[in-house]
């Protein structure tokens, strides 16, 4: 469900634009914020709000990469896969990757975890290869670095699974070490 | 050391704050401007500079405003932050470490081009430089260079950031503004050009991040200034984004005119091929513009020299390849690019760079035939020119250029059925490995 406060802030955000359509990207971030994807339910609040029909705003939605048509994993991995990272040897990070999270480029752990993506040209080529995890760089990597992000990364989960109260999971066992 | 225009200030600690802005002269170009200058005056300055687009067509951008459509349609400006020609970096970095100069020089040209609605576009995967752009503009209104009455004139302006969510086409103008109006980015047909009938039907001035953040140094120090510096068509200096095989990979603010072998090799610079290996190659100006070849490695870094030796100074992204890579495998993931980005509404573009990805795989992957070569430029000639705009063009730069410099390479992966750069496959059984290296030797 999408939070009247949400709303709110699509409503404030239609007002601030010379037409009220051009609220439509911003509006789905919220809603996408709120549901972790582009919901039945996200596209049916931004169609209300900004007066248009659910398939305008979902036509809208389906053509930019960043607005997930499915829920993510709690960490999104994007490997920069284009020139500059591939003569910087990106395509040993994203195997590296592969094995250590056990899943194919563009696929989700089981756990939920971990979403693993390439993606193009990050504008961070003098710093390559370079992934981003939920949108924050890491720069000037080896593959030899992934093992030690990986696991920092599910240090990082337990402990947000520690915070919430839930029995803690040790992060070894969602992601089996293969390498 | 040569001087430096929009990098000089870049380093200095709270830069990207109003207050360490303003500690380094910030916003007083913005003061001149309003105080000393009519709008009109300040187009003529910006013409007389010589600027240009930094974004990648490198028109001058004095002219584009001068453009601008005369009526009574409200006018906007799009500020083109949408930074994913692959091999530039730019404009994140502009962003991320510098966002007032930016913002100053949004709203100098906004008041040089009578428009009271600003959008500055980000790419929705710079988080970082989207955030602090917004920091920027809100701590620019508070301040009251950006709202009604701005520093007691009768200027008013608003500003808005607006966040882009992955998409490389809506870097190209028609796209952006269709992404600006809440569409999915597909390119309008010009004409009309945006000067004429843009976003919201209004007159529209378009220019890259970079670009703009040149204008307040222009108006501080004038357009004589600027123009001492670079060549006599191509003035000024701009960032050079180095990637690739090199040894310091980084932006070098040069002037115009500087060539390729200084930034390549100079210690200040590049510092030399990455492990003193041979130069192949040099992308001069990102992944759209075409592949010269290492002899041209003394043509000056400005528009006409790069034209003449065969390509183009694009968005000012100089990747550096060097001898042991496979030119095939390196196009083909170029093409790739363009094959993911393409955005599906003209038909030579998707399905033409669906296909070059198809032939170019088949053959590195050893599979292709001795006509596939010429197939690649069948296709790519069929592309080109033959959609709304110019991302199909893009596709095909390297693929042409580098059949050109490289079409012996492409023959080897044919003739040999196998990538010359890969090691030979290893078989599947080490016995039979064994067996046919005995039988070799008896």
């Amino acid at each position: 469900m999408i939070s009247d406060k949400a709303r709110q802030r699509m409503r404030d955000l239609a007002n601030r634009y010379p037409v009220a359509r051009s609220a439509v990207m911003p509006a789905l971030y919220i809603a996408q914020q709120e549901e972790g994807y582009i919901s039945q339910a996200a596209l049916e609040a931004v169609a209300e709000v900004l007066n248009l029909t659910v398939d305008d705003v979902e036509s809208v939605a389906t053509f930019y990469t960043m607005y997930y048509q499915q829920p993510p994993g709690k960490k999104v991995i994007k490997v920069c896969t284009s020139i500059s990272c591939y003569l910087r040897n990106c395509d040993a990070l994203v195997e590296q990757l592969e094995k250590r999270l056990g899943v194919k480029r563009g696929e989700t752990t089981p756990d939920g975890n971990y979403t693993l993506m390439t993606t193009e040209c990050l504008a961070s080529c003098g710093t390559a290869p370079v992934l981003q995890v939920n949108n924050k760089f890491v720069e000037n990597l080896t593959p030899e670095m992934i093992d030690a992000l990986v696991d920092e990364w599910n240090r990082e989960l337990s402990a947000e699974k520690a915070a919430q109260g839930m029995p803690q999971v040790v992060a070894e066992e969602t992601a089996p070490r293969q390498a | 050391m040569t001087e430096l225009i929009v990098t000089k200030d870049m380093d200095a600690p709270g830069i990207d704050t109003l207050e360490g802005y303003r500690q380094h002269g910030g916003y007083s170009a913005l003061e001149k401007a309003l105080k000393e200058y009519l709008p009109d005056d300040l187009v003529e300055m910006v013409k007389k500079s010589g600027l240009r687009g930094r974004g990648g067509a490198g028109f001058p951008t004095g002219m584009k405003w001068s453009f601008l459509a005369k009526n009574d349609k409200k006018r906007y400006l799009c500020c083109n932050c949408d930074e994913s020609e692959p091999g530039t970096f730019k404009d994140r970095m502009i962003m991320e470490k510098n966002p007032h100069m930016l913002v100053e020089g949004v709203i100098i040209t906004s008041y040089a081009c009578r428009v009271s609605t600003a959008f500055i576009y980000v790419r929705g995967e710079l988080e970082l430089a989207g955030l602090q752009v917004a920091r920027a503009i809100e701590e620019a209104y508070a301040a009251g260079y950006i709202g009604k009455n701005i520093l007691g004139s009768d200027f008013s302006l608003d500003v808005i950031m607006h966040r882009g969510a992955g998409a490389y086409i809506c870097g190209e103008e028609s796209a952006l503004m269709e992404s600006l109006e809440g569409r999915r980015g597909y390119p309008r047909l010009k004409p009309p050009f945006p000067a004429a009938i843009g976003l919201y039907g209004g007159p529209t001035v378009i220019n890259n991040c970079e670009t703009l953040a040149t204008i307040p140094a222009i108006v501080k120090n004038g357009a004589d200034w600027y123009a001492s510096f670079g060549t006599e068509k191509s003035k000024g200096t701009r960032i050079f984004c180095l990637s690739g095989h090199v040894k310091k990979p980084g932006n070098y603010e040069l002037p115009l005119g500087t060539p390729l072998r200084t930034l390549i090799y100079d210690e200040q610079y590049g510092g030399g091929i990455l492990g003193d290996k041979q130069l192949k190659a040099i992308i001069p100006g990102g992944s759209s513009t075409f592949i010269l070849g290492s002899d041209k490695v003394d043509t000056p870094l400005d528009f006409e020299a790069i034209a003449a030796a065969g390509s183009m100074l694009g968005s000012g992204g100089v990747i550096v390849i060097n001898e042991d890579t496979c030119i095939v495998d390196a196009v083909l993931r170029m093409t790739e690019f363009y094959r993911d980005e393409s955005c599906g509404k003209c038909t030579p573009c998707r399905e033409g760079t669906y296909w070059l990805t198809e032939i170019l795989h088949r053959i590195e992957e050893g599979h292709g035939r001795e006509k596939d070569i010429d197939l690649l430029l069948d296709v790519c000639d069929n592309i080109s020119g033959k959609s709304f705009c110019p991302l199909g063009d893009a596709a095909t730069s390297s693929i042409t250029s580098s059949i050109k410099l490289f079409r012996e390479e492409y023959e080897t992966h044919v003739r040999e059925g196998r990538c010359p750069f890969k090691e030979r496959t290893q078989p599947e059984h080490p016995e039979a490995g064994v067996q046919t290296l005995q039988a070799g030797a008896r």
